[in-house]
């Protein structure tokens, strides 16, 4: 796929004819230097951005086929987001951010799974304060305990530890990798961080929009 | 840098709000000035015109020989009118009216144009022939005659010969209702109209040069007694001036309403502005510029949005005036020039005291963001906004107030009123929100959303839900609880309460009226009598209109009284100090009302000196009495036991009901007693409510503005949450929200700020309603569902609509811009 924006009078083009498989239960790192395209590609994978050209194929869906409501339902349906910033609701308490993603389904016991994934990520005591009363650190708890809530199939992360000090990284990346492991999710992870890269099991190096490199480890980390 | 910035901004969306705000603000204050600046030119440019004369004596009573002698001596002309109300009847129908006998040389200016048969007016400089009379259009109307009419007038008989097109005495109308009939002096004797009793006003009018006129005051000026007084172009019709000044004064708080909502809409634009260029301001700072050129690169931007728009809203103010003045060209009947320029140089000038008091704060705040916030994100504006910001915009409004009112008293009164009414629906609000937001906890995603957004930023709701109330309650205010009120009234009349009033009834005619009466069956009707006094002193202490400050005092003491006398109190009165006489001989006393007693500073044991004509009376006062003025029976300031006052001469009043299809009867009594005075409450009452009607609909029309400026409140307070709104909806789409579900969770939000918008608006209409029937209008009031149903639904409907039109971009936002944004 190839994506070009518009910038006035000239066309940018932010990934240059980049193709790949992933396949179910894979982890994945999307790793590069800042502005080689690695978010604009997470955005691609996910269905939030449609390519100029080519063709993204999400959980066996055609995601050129869908119109964005079409693809949010896909999104509610098969995916989970961490992001760099949390990303969380600040009208919406710990708990209702969870329940958030189950309710858009229609999901019959939103609060029942979401306190239990709370538990998980141990947050329990927490389950009633506003974001702006937890830390970092607890604020990416919630979002991981929101992006495992659906369950998906596919989780998305990007940069989940850049806004986050060095120990606190470690910790949420340990949670992450855990969850994903127990529940068999494919993880996709856009990250400029060589460790956090290293503890996947196959890596994609994009430079200047192209990709340069497909990693893949002989064993599963 | 500061014209590139602009433009940028300007697309941003704050300045347009703020722009628009000033528009608006502007709009409102200046069409109220160019209104009032017409008014007033045209009362100083026509006030000879008005008054007829240069300077004119008026009197109660015919003017003495010294003065006209003085006028004759010193004045270059002089003429003489007589004016008074009478019935006047033409075959069945009689008519109310008011009679003016005018001699040769009236008008001394002005012009009295009088048209004939074929209808082309010409100037006149005196009344008409002996045996003629002129009736203005309203009298040929009302009495269904044209020129040509045979017309009763007194004990003779007149031909109407002309129509009085112009009149300078008449030429404004203000408060004026009376028809007019003009006739010659020299016929005044025939048709034996004045008699004692009568209320008649003589003039005496001068023109001559403004020495000789002053030599002319120096000369009368002691021998001015009561009931007298000079009026010159200075103080031409100052009934009228006062009547425009109080009706300006209440236009321009009507209007100040939008500027202190557009003022708001102004705080919360210019605090987002602020918000907005705090990255700027820290770059400029740290390539090294001083706080004073940070700040001024921005108030430059601002100022000259202020100019602009200042100048947009009083081009508007000027096109929304000519409206203002149509709706009230009923009242105001004369021809308005042109306005000056000065009302738009004043709303530019209020538009500017608001950005300086509202959008300033925020701005100088800017000059404070430290230079290490291009390192340091979490370095941001200084924190909150000071007290010295709310003191800023509570200094601006107070300016604007005090300009408007020109009276220190009343601004504060204003003022407090305010800041009352503030605290009060803000508490009201919050109250209102916390509730609905604890309801709606239970509700499903799309309304717990919503409802969690509101209460989350709750002093932004509340500010909406004020905004939106008070625009929607000023509306309502005058629609809706109007209407309730004058039914609530209505139907405290009992069906059968008089609606005529008979006056002037002589001694000599009192059996046959009542004989008269009876055999119509108007039974009910008795005859009061009633001899008139002029009050001279209190306690020995000489008094006159000059001793009271009180506009009603002066009034009260200017005119004369009605004494009356009576065994018992009138039905509906209540002693409220003192006692009322009993035994068979009471001593000479007088029972006075209340509220006279008041503005004049009576107290029970006073002593009270009355003229009558030309004798002495003095009598203390035992009693204060409550009346019943709504009962439409007939009633006295002053009654004193029988004895005191039957040598005086006396006319004799009565009031009763008479039912609409027998106001023949009227006419027929006109006839035999010519000298009555029938009084038509009911005909008077429908010519206050067109009065009344006339300006609400001017103040409906200024409170328009104030429903636009608190739409321009909701529009900023969308604004100030444009970009968390934008990201809010980039995080619910990339977790699989359709546009549908967002869509429903802002519908949810704005139907709650419309719906608690209505409900407060409702509140308040009912509220103010019951207040003014229990304390003004004294009628029990209930408060009909048609507030409550109009009030929820124009605001629910009319902020879901402005709100989704005001959130479009956040419904359909890309997700991709939670990545972006992150």
């Amino acid at each position: 796929m190839t994506k070009q924006v518009g910038t006035g009078d000239s066309v940018l083009t932010i990934l240059d004819a980049v193709s790949f498989d992933i396949a179910e239960g894979e982890s994945v790192a999307v790793v590069g230097a800042s502005g080689s395209g690695k978010t604009t590609l997470l955005g691609l994978l996910a269905g939030l951005d449609l390519p100029s050209a080519g063709e993204v194929t999400l959980a066996g869906q055609g995601l050129n086929a869908l119109d964005e409501d079409g693809r949010a339902a896909l999104r509610g349906a098969t995916v989970g987001f961490v992001f760099q910033s949390f990303q969380l609701l600040a009208s919406l308490t710990a708990l209702e951010n969870v329940m958030l993603p189950l309710e858009l389904a229609g999901h019959a016991e939103p609060r029942a799974t979401a306190m239990e994934l709370l538990r998980r990520v141990g947050l329990e005591a927490r389950v009633q304060h506003y974001p702006r009363q937890l830390s970092g650190g607890e604020q990416q708890r919630v979002a991981i305990a929101r992006a495992f809530s659906g369950p998906p199939r596919i989780l998305f992360a990007d940069e989940p530890t850049g806004n986050l000090d060095a120990a606190t990284g470690r910790e949420i990346a340990d949670l992450m990798f855990d969850l994903n492991r127990e529940r068999g999710t494919t993880l996709i992870l856009v990250t400029h961080d060589e460790g956090l890269s290293h503890r996947c099991a196959r890596r994609l190096r994009l430079a200047g929009g192209r990709l340069i490199a497909d990693e893949r480890d002989r064993a599963a980390a | 840098m500061g014209a590139r910035l602009l433009a940028r901004d300007f697309r941003a969306g704050e300045l347009r709000v703020m722009a628009l705000s000033i528009v608006l603000a502007v709009a409102s204050f200046t069409t109220v000035a160019f209104f009032a600046d017409r008014v007033k030119s045209a009362l100083t440019q026509e006030a000879s015109q008005l008054l007829g004369a240069d300077l004119v004596v008026v009197s109660d009573r015919p003017i003495g020989d010294d003065v006209r002698s003085a006028a004759t001596r010193l004045a270059r002309a002089t003429t003489e009118t007589v004016r008074f109300p009478s019935m006047v009847s033409a075959g069945d129908a009689s008519l109310l009216v008011e009679i003016k006998a005018i001699s040769t040389g009236y008008p001394l200016a002005g012009r009295l144009r009088i048209a004939g048969a074929d209808g082309t007016a010409v100037d006149r400089r005196a009344g008409p022939p002996s045996g003629k009379v002129w009736l203005d259009e309203r009298a040929m109307a009302r009495l269904g005659v044209g020129i040509g009419a045979q017309l009763a007038v007194g004990e003779k008989t007149f031909l109407v010969s002309g129509r009085t097109a112009e009149d300078p005495e008449a030429a404004i109308g203000f408060l004026n209702m009376m028809p007019r009939l003009l006739l010659d002096a020299g016929d005044l004797e025939a048709t034996k109209l004045i008699q004692p009793g009568s209320r008649v006003t003589y003039r005496l009018m001068l023109a001559g040069t403004p020495e000789r006129l002053g030599a002319f005051r120096e000369a009368v000026w002691k021998g001015i007694g009561p009931g007298q007084r000079l009026e010159d172009v200075r103080d031409a019709r100052p009934e009228i001036r006062s009547a425009l000044e109080r009706a300006e004064r209440f236009l321009g708080l009507a209007s100040l309403l939008s500027v202190v909502l557009a003022a708001v809409a102004v705080a919360l634009a210019a605090r987002r502005y602020a918000q907005r260029h705090v990255d700027n301001c820290a770059v400029l700072r740290a390539l090294g510029a001083s706080r004073a050129y940070t700040v001024a690169v921005h108030a430059w931007q601002i100022g000259l949005v202020g100019l602009v728009a200042g100048c947009a809203g009083a081009a508007i103010g000027f096109g929304a005036q000519a409206g203002l003045a149509s709706l009230l060209a009923p009242i105001v009947q004369v021809p308005l020039p042109l306005p000056g320029i000065e009302p738009a140089l004043q709303g530019i000038a209020a538009g500017f005291v608001m950005l300086l008091g509202f959008a300033l704060p925020p701005l100088a705040a800017l000059g404070r963001v430290p230079a290490l916030r291009v390192l340091r994100r979490d370095v941001g504006m200084p924190a909150g906004i000071s007290w010295a910001g709310y003191a800023a915009g509570f200094g601006a409004v107070a300016a604007l107030v005090y300009w408007h009112t020109r009276d220190a008293r009343m601004a504060s009164i204003v003022l407090g009123g305010i800041v009352a009414a503030g605290v009060v629906s803000g508490l009201v609000a919050a109250v209102l929100v916390r509730v609905a937001a604890a309801a709606g906890r239970r509700a499903g995603f799309a309304w717990r959303f919503g409802l969690a957004n509101l209460s989350r930023r709750t002093v932004a709701t509340v500010v909406q839900v004020v905004a939106l109330g008070v625009g929607l309650l000023a509306l309502m205010l005058l629609s809706i609880t109007r209407g309730d009120l004058l039914d609530s009234w209505r139907q405290s009349l009992p069906p059968d309460a008089p609606n005529r009033f008979l006056v002037n009834i002589q001694p000599d005619q009192a059996e046959a009226v009542q004989a008269f009466l009876a055999t119509e069956g108007l039974t009910q009707a008795k005859l009061f009598p009633m001899v008139r006094a002029r009050l001279t002193d209190i306690n020995g202490k000489k008094i006159s209109s000059a001793s009271f400050t009180e506009d009603r005092a002066r009034r009260l003491v200017d005119r004369e009284f009605n004494l009356s006398w009576s065994e018992r109190p009138q039905v509906d009165n209540v002693i409220e100090q003192g006692e009322w006489w009993s035994g068979p001989k009471p001593a000479g006393q007088f029972s006075m009302e209340k509220g006279i007693a008041d503005s004049l500073g009576i107290r029970v044991g006073d002593v009270l000196g009355y003229d009558v004509a030309g004798q002495r009376l003095e009598a203390p006062v035992t009693s204060l009495r409550k009346v019943e003025w709504d009962s439409f029976r007939v009633n006295f300031f002053v009654v004193s036991p029988p004895g005191l006052l039957e040598t005086y001469p006396a006319t004799y009043v009565t009031s009763f009901h008479l039912p609409t299809e027998r106001s023949a009867v009227m006419d027929q009594l006109v006839k035999r007693f010519p000298n009555l005075l029938v009084i038509d409450v009911a005909a008077i009452l429908q010519q206050v409510q067109l009065m009344m009607g006339h300006v609400v609909r001017a103040v409906e029309y200024l409170f328009l503005f104030s429903l636009l400026a608190g739409l321009l409140v909701l529009f900023a307070a969308l604004q100030s949450t444009h970009d968390e709104r934008l990201r809010e909806a980039a995080i619910l789409r990339t977790l699989g929200a359709a546009s549908r579900q967002i869509a429903k969770a802002h519908a949810a939000e704005f139907l709650l700020v419309g719906t608690l918008a209505g409900i407060f608006a409702a509140l308040g209409a009912s509220g103010i309603g019951l207040l003014l029937a229990r304390e003004v209008l004294n009628v029990p009031y209930t408060v009909g569902a048609g507030v409550w149903i109009v009030g929820i639904l124009a605001g629910a409907i009319g902020v879901l609509v402005a709100g989704q039109l005001g959130t479009r971009q956040a419904v359909h936002v890309s997700p991709v811009e939670a990545l972006r944004r992150g």
